[in-house]
C-alpha cells in the first residue's frame, strides 16, 4: 500500500517537475497562494475584496449565457430581455442573478474601499494598488452603464441619453464628442449595438486585466492589516513573518465562510426581492424605450446617485459637469491627500474619525438625494453635503497633519 | 565582437523605427475611431421630414421625430403669443442671442417663421431629456407657462426660451424648417425659407 502511494507520488511530482521545467507553476502557487503570507489579524472588512471576485466570476458566467439570447438591437432587445425572462429555461434565475450581481459588484467594491480608507490601505507603498483599484472602479461604472443600456427600457434610454448629453459639456468638442460616442444624432440601434460591444468584450477584457495587476501589486507588497502594521519587519527564523499566515489554507478556509454568508444574503436578494423595490431595477426600465417621452421622475441606479446628487446640485451646466467629474476622480489621489503618520484608524486622533464619519454620512446622504426629485430642499441638502464631500478630500492634508495620533505597536494587535 | 558600435546610428535607427511604427499606428487607429461616427445610414435617415399641421388645433402640439429626435410642433393661440413679452425679464436670452440655437429666421420673440407655428427641438439643452408641455398659467406667478424639463427642472417659456437660475444653458433649438405649403412643414430644411 505504502510502495504504491510513493509511486505515484513520485509519478505525481515527475510530472510537476516537467510542467516546472516549462512552466513556472509551484514557483507561481507558493508566491501568490501557499506562501503567500496575510497578517493573522484580518477581521471581517478583509472579505471584501474575496466577494468582488467571486461577483466577477458569477457576473462572467452569467453574462455569457445572457448573450446566447439577447437581441442587441433596438427592435428586439426589449422582447428578448422578457423572451429570456418567460420562455427561456431559467433565463429569469440567470438574469436576475446578473442585475442583482451588478448592484452587489458596487456594495462590495464600496465596502472594499471603505476598508482601505479606514485602515490606510493605500498609504505607502499601496499608493499603485490603490490606483489601479480606482481604474477598476472608473471601468466598472463604466460596464455597468453600458449594461444598463442593453435592456432597451425607458430608464435605459433616457439615463444614457443623460449621461451621455453630460459630455456635451466639454468646451467646443462636446457636440462632436457626444455624436461620435452615439454613433447617431440621437440615442439609436446603432448606440445600443455598440454599447452591446463594450459591455461584453472591451470592459470586461480591461477589468480583468486592471484585477491581475491589483493582485500582482498587492502581493509584491503584501496586504495591509486593521493595525497598519508592516508584518514584514518580525520575522521569525523561517523567514516567515510572525504575524502572518499562509492565504491558504488559512485566509481562504476564513474567505469559504464568507462567500457562503455572503451568497446566502445574495440568493434571499435574488429570489425574494430581485428589483429590491426600484432600486436595483427601476420600474420604469419595465417599460419599452421611448423616444416621444421622458419618464416623469428620472434617476440612475442607486450606485451612481451620490455623484449625479453633486451633478444636479450645480445650477449650471459646465460646472455642474466639472464637479461631477471631480466627485468620481478626487478619491484617486488619497494616497497624497493624506499626511498622516499613521495608516489605521485605530491610532488615528478624534479629527481623522470625525472627518471619515462626515464623509460617509454625507456619501450615503447624497446617494439618497440622487434619488429624489431635483425639488426645493433636496436640492439645498444636496449643497450642502456636496460641500462636506469636497472638503473631506480637499482639506484632507491640513486635518491629517495635526491630528494627534497615537503610537503604533510593533505587532499586530487583537481584539476579541 | 568589438565594441565598434556606432552608437549613433544605433539611435537613429531606434528613434527612425519608432517614429514610423508610431505613425503607422496612428493611421491604422484613423479608420477604427472614424467608424464611430454617424454611418452614411444613419446620415441618409436624417434626410427632412414633412409634417402636415392642416388639422392641428390652436393650443395644440404634435410630437414628431426628424434625424432620431423629437420635434414638437406647436400652433400657438393668440392668447399664447401675448404673453410672450410678459416672462421677458425672467429669460437668460430673450433675444435669442446665442446663434446656434435657431436659424437666423427664428430670431425674433416668436422664435418661428410663423408667429402662431413654433418648431423646436423637444431636447433639453441641459442634459437631453424631453421637456413636459406646461402650457397653463401658474400656479407659481413667475410661470407663464411653456416647458418644463421633469430630469432636472429647466424651465421654457412658449417660445422655448430658457429662464434663468436653471441648469439648462440657452434656449431650445429650432431646427430648420419651411413651409412646403400653407399646411405641410418640412423639418430639416431651410432653403428658401426666409
Amino acid at each position: 500500500m505504502a510502495r504504491i502511494e510513493s509511486e505515484v507520488g513520485t509519478r505525481g511530482s515527475a510530472i510537476m517537475k516537467w510542467i516546472d521545467d516549462r512552466f513556472p507553476f509551484t514557483e507561481t502557487m507558493k508566491y501568490h497562494v501557499t506562501e503567500y503570507y496575510a497578517s493573522k489579524n484580518f477581521n471581517w472588512w478583509y472579505i471584501f475584496g474575496v466577494l468582488a471576485m467571486v461577483v466577477l466570476v458569477m457576473q462572467l458566467v452569467t453574462g455569457i449565457f445572457l448573450t446566447m439570447n439577447y437581441k442587441p438591437s433596438a427592435v428586439e432587445a426589449f422582447a428578448s430581455v422578457e423572451y429570456i425572462m418567460r420562455d427561456v429555461e431559467w433565463g429569469w434565475l440567470i438574469r436576475y442573478m446578473h442585475s442583482t450581481g451588478a448592484s452587489f459588484f458596487f456594495i462590495v467594491v464600496y465596502l472594499h474601499m471603505f476598508r482601505a480608507m479606514l485602515y490606510g490601505s493605500y498609504q505607502k507603498p499601496r499608493e499603485l494598488i490603490w490606483l489601479i483599484g480606482m481604474l477598476i472602479f472608473f471601468v466598472l461604472m463604466a460596464e455597468g452603464f453600458a449594461g444598463y443600456l442593453l435592456p432597451w427600457g425607458q430608464m435605459s434610454y433616457w439615463g444614457a441619453q443623460v449621461i451621455i448629453s453630460l459630455f456635451g459639456a466639454v468646451p467646443f468638442v462636446g457636440e462632436a464628442l457626444v455624436e461620435w460616442i452615439r454613433g447617431d444624432y440621437a440615442i439609436s440601434d446603432i448606440t445600443l449595438n455598440r454599447f452591446f460591444a463594450f459591455h461584453v468584450i472591451l470592459l470586461p477584457l480591461i477589468l480583468v486585466a486592471l484585477i491581475f495587476l491589483h493582485i500582482v501589486a498587492l502581493h509584491h507588497v503584501g496586504s495591509n492589516n486593521p493595525d497598519g502594521v508592516d508584518i514584514k519587519k518580525n520575522k521569525g527564523p523561517d523567514g516567515v513573518p510572525l504575524d502572518g499566515v499562509a492565504f491558504h489554507p488559512y485566509h481562504t478556509t476564513k474567505d469559504l465562510v464568507g462567500i457562503i454568508v455572503f451568497l446566502m444574503i445574495f440568493s434571499g436578494v435574488v429570489f425574494f426581492a430581485p428589483d429590491m423595490g426600484g432600486y436595483f431595477l427601476e420600474h420604469a426600465n419595465f417599460e419599452p424605450a421611448n423616444m416621444m417621452a421622458t419618464p416623469e421622475h428620472i434617476a440612475p441606479v442607486w450606485y451612481y446617485t451620490p455623484y449625479y446628487a453633486i451633478l444636479r446640485a450645480v445650477p449650471d451646466k459646465f460646472w455642474g459637469f466639472v464637479l461631477f467629474a471631480l466627485s468620481v476622480v478626487l478619491p484617486v489621489f488619497l494616497p497624497w491627500l493624506d499626511r498622516s503618520r499613521v495608516k489605521s484608524i485605530r491610532y488615528r486622533g478624534w479629527i481623522y474619525k470625525m472627518a471619515l464619519s462626515v464623509f460617509v454620512v454625507s456619501f450615503v446622504t447624497l446617494g439618497w438625494l440622487g434619488l429624489q426629485p431635483a425639488e426645493g430642499t433636496y436640492v439645498m441638502l444636496a449643497r450642502i453635503f456636496s460641500v462636506l464631500y469636497f472638503a473631506f478630500f480637499l482639506l484632507m492634508p491640513y486635518y491629517t497633519t495635526i491630528d494627534k495620533t497615537k503610537p503604533v505597536p510593533d505587532r499586530v494587535v487583537y481584539h476579541g | 565582437m568589438t565594441d565598434d558600435v556606432d552608437r549613433n546610428r544605433r539611435h537613429f535607427l531606434t528613434v527612425a523605427t519608432a517614429v514610423t511604427g508610431g505613425a503607422g499606428v496612428v493611421a491604422v487607429a484613423i479608420p477604427f475611431l472614424a467608424s464611430l461616427k454617424p454611418s452614411a445610414r444613419a446620415q441618409a435617415l436624417g434626410a427632412p421630414v414633412e409634417v402636415p399641421i392642416g388639422s392641428l388645433e390652436p393650443g395644440e402640439m404634435v410630437r414628431v421625430m426628424w434625424r432620431g429626435r423629437l420635434v414638437y410642433v406647436l400652433r400657438r393661440d393668440e392668447e399664447m403669443l401675448s404673453r410672450l413679452p410678459e416672462s421677458k425679464d425672467l429669460l437668460r436670452d430673450p433675444d435669442s442671442a446665442v446663434v446656434e440655437q435657431q436659424p437666423e429666421f427664428a430670431v425674433n420673440e416668436h422664435r418661428s417663421l410663423k408667429p402662431e407655428y413654433l418648431v423646436i427641438e423637444g431636447s433639453c439643452t441641459h442634459l437631453g431629456c424631453a421637456p413636459l408641455a406646461e402650457f397653463e398659467v401658474g400656479p407659481a406667478d413667475d410661470w407663464f407657462g411653456g416647458f418644463f424639463c421633469p430630469c432636472h427642472g429647466s424651465r421654457f417659456d412658449l417660445s422655448g426660451r430658457v429662464y434663468k437660475g436653471v441648469p439648462a444653458p440657452t434656449n431650445l433649438r429650432v431646427p430648420p424648417y419651411r413651409f412646403i405649403r400653407e399646411d405641410v412643414i418640412m423639418i430639416g430644411s431651410d432653403a428658401g425659407a426666409a
